[in-house]
């Protein structure tokens, strides 16, 4: 038996023998790996960001907004007839059982300065609760309690960028800010949250009670009204019941007829999440089994080129045969030199297919991410195609009588 | 030494019993072809033979079955004692490894491997170290006068010194027997008789046993023994003063 490093070194010298031919054999399985990565890349890379977004707006989430005016028909947009009360809030609180937490919530943009420094940020007016239900915590000072909201008392928690860019290095609780020429004694700082995904600084805003808002901060000529309600769901498993309470407790208290429009919108975040996550990996399946396609056109590539230097080098076999080999050994080199198109081809396809995922990364602006995985998967996929393809050329060569290899011309 | 040179002596190296073989060109009883008729010859340890005749004759293909490459219809042939009629393939391949160089009319180097590379196949193929192997492939190319050509491509390489490194190949494995089908066929006269005094050389220095098929009488005047072959049967079988012996020539 001969040892696999000279089979290794022969086929290796074959293949170098025909540098050109080699590459372009190649390039099927090249071109067929790179796409599959580059695929995979930012198929995977979507489903992390959505993951990651959604971990960020936290789990289980309800959104209920008030419903768009329609003027002369012309329909304004989301929450432009302000419908929603604080008592909506509450009554939900109280009769939907699926129901864990509710916030009320209602934004305004305003300057807030403190001393000679000033910073323009947007103030939500909302109750304790909101923490839980964006799975936000507090990295000093205390959260907004009950009584803030009945007191309205004038506090505030900072979002890591706002406390920055008004304190720099201070520590801000228990220093007092303005709001709209309002002061707010600061109790809190939010823990960073970073962008989300539209490129918004999550943490650039300050939390005030709801009340204090309506009250001192908010212009709003509907006194009362929040702009939206966060709901979270006791677990991932009563969403879709608590939309549906919510949306019948909703239409009940803003006596809404059976063929009357909603003046409000429940929004399902987890549900559009789900949806947005099995359209992506749809999406990179359909794109990676197209580009499984190439790789598959790339193996027959291979097949065609060794079966045409087997008849090519029918010569060299007979040779070979006549000063020793066994149809096994000229069996194993073949193989081994499709095995090697098929791998180099593989592997180049892959550092092509990184590089490409990165310019991708780059000037498309997404996030790509290659997961040992689809390394894995495409480099033992172009090595079980080398191996499949190259397994007839080589029995053929194999089967070679040496007496009519020898005196092939 | 002495006791292996006993056992050969008394057991023929090549030995050849009634050898038939047929071909069928078509079907029904007048398509069988007979190239070979019942061919016996039996050929010692450290001779010489040329073997000659016409195209067709049949002695290309008494040396295919001689060289283990084909098996005949009928008949035994002992190869240094061993019955390879009845052997598998695949051992046959191993016997031609061990037992027989081969050198051909069209050298049959493998091309754009270097002089050294192809000499060093037939080891690679029984499964020596690549370290021995370069080693006895340098060594073999120096016998035949090719030091320095080693990395040479067959290309750039002279007919005659093509030769002379298949023939460093066919002996590299230490094998016993040469065999030579027409070696300077493809060679002028001059290169010829070069080529030929390195067989002579390997005969007489090296004790190998050599058979060579050639249609030259000149070449054939090398040998120790002259086998002629006609319509698949051995006419003449007679021993030969070789024209040039290494003294002769000095």
């Amino acid at each position: 038996m001969i040892d696999f490093s000279s089979t290794f070194k022969m086929a290796l010298l074959s293949l170098k023998v025909n540098k050109m031919r080699s590459i372009l054999t190649s390039l099927g399985i090249i071109i067929g790996v790179s796409a599959v990565i580059i695929m995979l890349a930012v198929g995977q890379g979507a489903s992390v960001k959505i993951q990651k977004d959604m971990a960020s707006m936290g789990s289980n989430l309800l959104m209920v907004s008030s419903a768009s005016v329609t003027s002369g028909g012309v329909r304004m947009g989301r929450g432009t007839k302000p419908t929603l009360t604080l008592k909506d809030s509450k009554a939900i609180a109280k009769n939907c059982p699926s129901v864990g937490f509710v916030a009320p919530y209602s934004s305004e943009a305003k300057q807030v300065t403190y001393g000679n420094q000033n910073w323009s940020t947007s103030i939500a007016g909302t109750t304790p609760e909101y923490m839980a239900i964006r799975d936000w915590k507090i990295n000093l000072g205390r959260n907004l309690i009950e009584e803030d909201i009945s007191n309205m008392s004038k506090v505030a928690i900072l979002g890591n960028t706002v406390a920055n860019e008004l304190f720099g290095d201070l520590d801000p609780i228990g220093r007092t800010v303005r709001i709209g020429g309002v002061p707010f004694k600061v109790i809190g700082l939010l823990e960073s949250k970073g962008q989300n995904s539209m490129g918004h600084d999550q943490d650039d805003f300050v939390m005030i009670p709801i009340t204090t808002g309506q009250k001192k901060v908010f212009g709003t000529s509907f006194p009362g009204t929040v702009s939206m309600i966060n709901i979270k769901a006791k677990d991932s498993d009563s969403v879709n019941s608590a939309e549906t309470e919510v949306t019948e407790l909703l239409k009940t208290r803003h006596k809404i007829g059976k063929k009357q429009e909603n003046d409000f919108q429940v929004r399902n975040l987890t549900q559009m999440m789900e949806t947005m996550q099995s359209a992506v990996k749809t999406m990179s399946l359909l794109l990676g089994s197209i580009a499984g396609v190439s790789l598959l056109v790339g193996g027959i590539g291979i097949m065609n080129i060794m079966l045409v230097s087997v008849t090519e080098r029918t010569k060299e076999i007979g040779i070979r045969m006549a000063i020793g080999a066994k149809s096994t050994d000229i069996q194993i080199q073949f193989l081994i030199e499709s095995l090697l198109l098929s791998i180099i081809g593989g592997i180049m396809g892959l550092i092509f297919g990184a590089f490409g995922a990165k310019m991708i990364e780059l000037f498309g602006s997404m996030t790509v991410y290659i997961s040992g995985f689809s390394i894995a998967l495409s480099l033992g996929f172009s090595g079980v195609i080398g191996v499949v393809f190259g397994y007839y050329p080589a029995y053929k060569a194999s089967l070679l009588n040496p007496i009519d290899a020898l005196r092939y011309e | 030494m002495d006791e292996k040179i006993l056992k050969t002596a008394d057991k023929p190296l090549i030995c050849a019993k009634n050898i038939v073989k047929t071909y069928t060109t078509g079907t029904g009883e007048d398509c069988t072809f007979y190239a070979l008729k019942g061919v016996s010859l039996t050929i010692q340890n450290g001779e010489f033979v040329a073997i000659m005749g016409a195209s067709g004759s049949g002695k290309s293909t008494f040396m295919n079955i001689i060289g283990c490459l084909d098996k005949p219809t009928s008949g035994d042939y002992f190869l240094d004692g061993n019955n390879i009629v009845n052997t598998r393939l695949d051992k046959l391949s191993e016997v031609r490894n061990a037992k027989l160089g081969f050198v051909f009319q069209g050298f049959n180097l493998i091309s754009r491997t270097s002089a050294v590379e192809n000499v060093e196949l037939p080891m690679i193929y029984k499964g020596i170290p690549a370290k021995e192997r370069r080693e006895r492939a340098m060594e073999a190319l120096k016998i035949v006068g090719l030091s320095g050509k080693e990395q040479n491509m067959p290309n750039q390489l002279s007919g005659g010194q093509q030769q002379r490194v298949a023939i460093a190949r066919a002996i590299v494995n230490d094998a016993p027997v040469i065999l030579a089908d027409e070696p300077t066929g493809n060679l002028d006269t001059k290169t010829s008789y070069e080529v030929m005094d390195f067989f002579v050389n390997l005969n007489e220095k090296m004790h190998k046993t050599i058979v060579l098929v050639t249609h030259e009488d000149d070449i054939a005047g090398y040998c120790k023994r002259i086998v002629r072959f006609k319509d698949g049967n051995i006419v003449n079988n007679t021993a030969n003063k070789p024209v040039y012996s290494l003294e002769g020539r000095q």
